[in-house]
């Protein structure tokens, strides 16, 4: 949601606001419609099929975003920033030459809808996918919405982009939860049952937790290693 | 075909044998029906994906 703020603000400076307005407002209707369509339809997929093929994407999910928070964590990857991401964004869209359709900038309506469709679709697979497994899609998609205000608040408030949330500390807690609902769901879709039920839960995300700070500080030593040769 | 590429990259992501990984452990739960099988082979398919990136 970040990076989709960061995509707008700069489309909108560049390219008018109207079309990238309007350019977020009908990603927000796509996004819904997706939710909208594919929920109903998760409702009625027994609930251990419905565990196993969520449990398993949330766990291919979660070990991206784990393995990319895990490298930034121990400096093999550069840091997401957002300000010279939206220095770029901003250079693209000054320098990209004018089109218009139905009386909007065709550069800026796409860029923002690009943007926030792409990054929310991420959002609407949580939704979906916490909101089936617990009965309650339309608590999960209220949950998201308030988030989704409040970062557009915020950047609303700051105009520029949010370059001082400590993001990669949020991506990584979102890589935890991810692979640790996914280990949980999709063991027991696929039969198993945890030892003291739902608590096990607190379990899976501690070892999820712990074993995720031992890769950080065995990267960590390996580079300091390499770098030192 | 760029539909495929998009969902590919949406759900694999840049390393396709930690989503392998990830259903050769749940074959493995499914086939033996206990919960202690998955935990270690997430563990491991995570080291081993990050070993690949780190090189």
């Amino acid at each position: 949601m970040v990076e989709a703020l960061t995509i707008v603000l700069a489309s909108g400076l560049t390219r008018g606001w109207r079309s990238s307005l309007t350019g977020v407002g009908a990603a927000t209707v796509a996004l819904a419609a997706v939710v909208a369509g594919l929920g109903p339809a998760l409702t009625v997929v027994p609930i251990d099929d419905l565990r196993l093929v969520v449990g398993a994407l949330l766990l291919t999910f979660g070990l991206q975003w784990l393995r990319k928070a895990i490298l930034r964590a121990s400096g093999l990857k550069a840091r997401h920033d957002e300000e010279a991401v939206f220095a770029q964004e901003l250079r693209d869209a000054e320098t990209a030459p004018r089109e218009e359709h139905a009386g909007l900038d065709w550069y800026g309506f796409t860029l923002s809808f690009k943007g926030v469709f792409l990054e929310g679709l991420e959002v609407a697979f949580i939704v979906l996918t916490f909101g089936s497994t617990q009965g309650s899609i339309p608590l999960a998609a209220v949950g998201a919405a308030a988030a989704v205000v409040l970062v557009a608040l915020v950047g609303v408030a700051a105009r520029a982009p949010l370059a001082r949330v400590p993001e990669n500390a949020m991506k990584f807690a979102v890589g935890v939860m991810l692979t640790t609902f996914g280990i949980f769901w999709s063991a027991e879709g696929a039969g198993a049952r945890w030892p003291g039920g739902d608590a096990a839960l607190l379990a899976v995300l501690g070892f999820v937790v712990l074993w995720s700070a031992a890769l950080v500080a065995a990267l960590r030593r390996r580079r300091v290693a390499v770098a030192a040769a | 075909m760029r539909f495929f590429r998009f969902w590919w990259d949406f759900v694999v992501g840049d390393d396709w044998l930690a989503a392998a990984g990830v259903v050769v452990g749940l074959a493995a739960t499914a086939a033996a029906g206990v919960w202690w099988i998955l935990p270690p082979v997430v563990a491991l398919v995570l080291a081993v994906s990050l070993r690949r990136a780190a090189r």
